[in-house]
């Protein structure tokens, strides 16, 4: 059984927001640095360097160069591609490679400047459609939104919830890109983008980078880690079909990404105490919160509204501000937080909380992983 | 930009069975591929059947009847050859026949009043360059 036998041993990141001149290599160095500190071990016993490439701009071997900033010579090193679902994916990949010898200390990390650099990527179009005008990554997301308001009568209020509830906690953040809170009146009162979506639906550009530490349990019993927080389940699911050519647009493989998760962990739904849901726009997460079973399916808008997702609420979500609000970056700010809130140290300290469920997705609903956390 | 530099940057990327399907609806014809092994009926244009793999299939003509699965609304433009068409809609719409494809709502009056399923019916139309299938409301 590998419940509970990996965990994460550190955590670190960059600031996030604007950060003009640096490098992602750069980045993912000083990310390194800070988790590699943070679990109090050197890099000397790093076998392992899993990346996932900069979303905004696709380099060939780039696995390597960041380990050649390292200055490490691994025995896995890889750029996994799994979109906004890759940080999640290769904290799984990297436990099943210690599990089976292939390494033992694994670094996973990330790194984007788009904000001061290019964020083309995110407004292309979606070949061969140019010519119908179908163009960026929101659309995308807001054609999934329009067809669950359709079927299940969500509301623009309920999306709105979602911003609300991330911006509220994102505010208390002293790290948050966007420390603004909003009401809920104020979304309402925004102009359409492009249509069900407003501005605050959709997520935050953002330079910054964020690493992690996996290793054994064992292992960090050895090193003395001084709060390994111990990886109960992971799990996969991968939509992969382009949103127009999905039979259902409304249910995602994240339902059997959570479900494998689930399962390795021996819990369910009822068991979380916090979750850390990826908000790339707010239909993301109410979405996932149904495919999780945290509700029916149909029934996100309203586990939503009033609070419920809050910090005080039956399931407080993103509570360092999510995408939507601490930083655009695809996923790994995310497993920060559910690491915090394990340790007892985040900012909004979820009382008593003994799980924490983290979600990663990415394309557009294309790709999907699960990580379920528990105490140290 | 010119309307010649509108149709180069939105032109499909050059590809044999694109031009083939391109051809067809300047010949007033939406066509979509059939499997003959195992019947699947799809879009957009692939070599091989997504079902059974096998790459044995021909062309179909369309009915033109069709259903709305959704539809988003573009109030700001995303690239500059539609700087001067905002408010347009973009939809996801399933043909009779099966296949999905992605297209534009015209001629339905305010865009927020469409409903998910409503049905919809062909509309072809010479539009940067190319004749270009699009939708309206029955």
């Amino acid at each position: 059984m590998m419940r509970g036998k990996y965990v994460i041993a550190g955590i670190g990141h960059t600031a996030f927001g604007s950060l003009p001149g640096r490098s992602t290599i750069s980045l993912n160095v000083e990310a390194v640095r800070n988790a590699l500190a943070d679990a109090g071990v050197e890099k000397d016993i790093v076998d392992a360097v899993l990346v996932k490439y900069p979303t905004s701009h696709f380099e060939s071997i780039y696995g390597q160069k960041v380990a050649e900033a390292l200055g490490l010579t691994p025995r896995i090193n890889c750029v996994v591609d799994q979109a906004g679902a890759s940080n999640i994916g290769m904290i799984g990949y990297a436990a099943m490679a210690i599990e089976h010898g292939q390494c033992e200390v694994a670094l996973v990390s990330f790194a984007d400047n788009p904000k001061t650099g290019s964020r083309a990527v995110f407004s292309r179009s979606r070949d061969p459609n140019a010519v119908f005008g179908w163009f960026g990554v929101p659309a995308g997301y807001a054609m999934v939104a329009r067809r669950h308001m359709g079927e299940y009568g969500t509301t623009h209020a309920q999306l709105g919830a979602v911003a609300v509830a991330c911006r509220r906690h994102g505010a208390q953040n002293l790290r948050a890109q966007l420390k603004k809170a909003l009401t809920i009146e104020e979304y309402l009162e925004q102009p359409m983008m492009v249509a069900p979506f407003r501005r605050d639906d959709c997520c935050l550009v953002s330079d910054g980078g964020a690493a992690v530490v996996v290793m054994s349990r064992e292992r960090a019993r050895q090193l003395k880690v001084r709060a390994p927080v111990p990886i109960l389940g992971f799990g996969q699911g991968h939509t992969a079909w382009d949103v127009a050519q999905r039979p259902d647009m409304t249910t995602t493989m994240a339902k059997a990404s959570a479900a494998t998760a689930f399962k390795m962990a021996g819990l369910l739904p009822k068991d979380i105490d916090v979750a850390q849901i990826y908000d790339c726009f707010t239909i993301t997460a109410l979405m996932t919160l149904e495919d999780y079973g945290f509700c029916k399916k149909g029934e996100g808008g309203h586990f939503v509204e009033g609070g419920g997702i809050e910090f005080g609420g039956r399931l407080p979500m993103n509570t360092a501000g999510g995408l939507l609000s601490e930083t655009g970056m695809p996923g790994l700010q995310l497993v920060l937080e559910g690491v915090r809130q394990m340790r007892g140290e985040a900012v909004l300290q979820v009382p008593h909380a003994r799980t924490s469920i983290v979600s990663n997705q990415g394309g557009v609903m294309h790709t999907h992983a699960t990580l379920i956390l528990g105490q140290p | 930009m010119t309307d010649d530099e509108k149709a180069a940057a939105l032109r499909p990327p050059a590809d044999p069975l694109g031009d083939q399907f391109w051809q067809s609806l300047k010949e007033g014809r939406l066509t979509f591929q059939r499997c003959k092994h195992c019947g699947n009926a799809w879009l957009p244009v692939r070599s091989e059947c997504p079902r059974c793999l096998e790459a044995d299939w021909a062309w179909e003509n369309a009915s033109g009847a069709a259903r709305l699965i959704s539809w988003v609304v573009y109030h700001r433009a995303f690239h500059e050859a539609f700087a001067d068409r905002v408010p347009y809609t973009v939809a996801v719409v399933e043909l009779t026949e099966g296949p999905r494809m992605t297209s534009n709502i015209i001629g339905a009056g305010d865009p927020e009043a469409l409903k998910i399923d409503q049905a919809l019916r062909l509309v072809i139309e010479p539009d940067f360059g190319l004749f270009v299938p699009r939708f309206t409301p029955v």
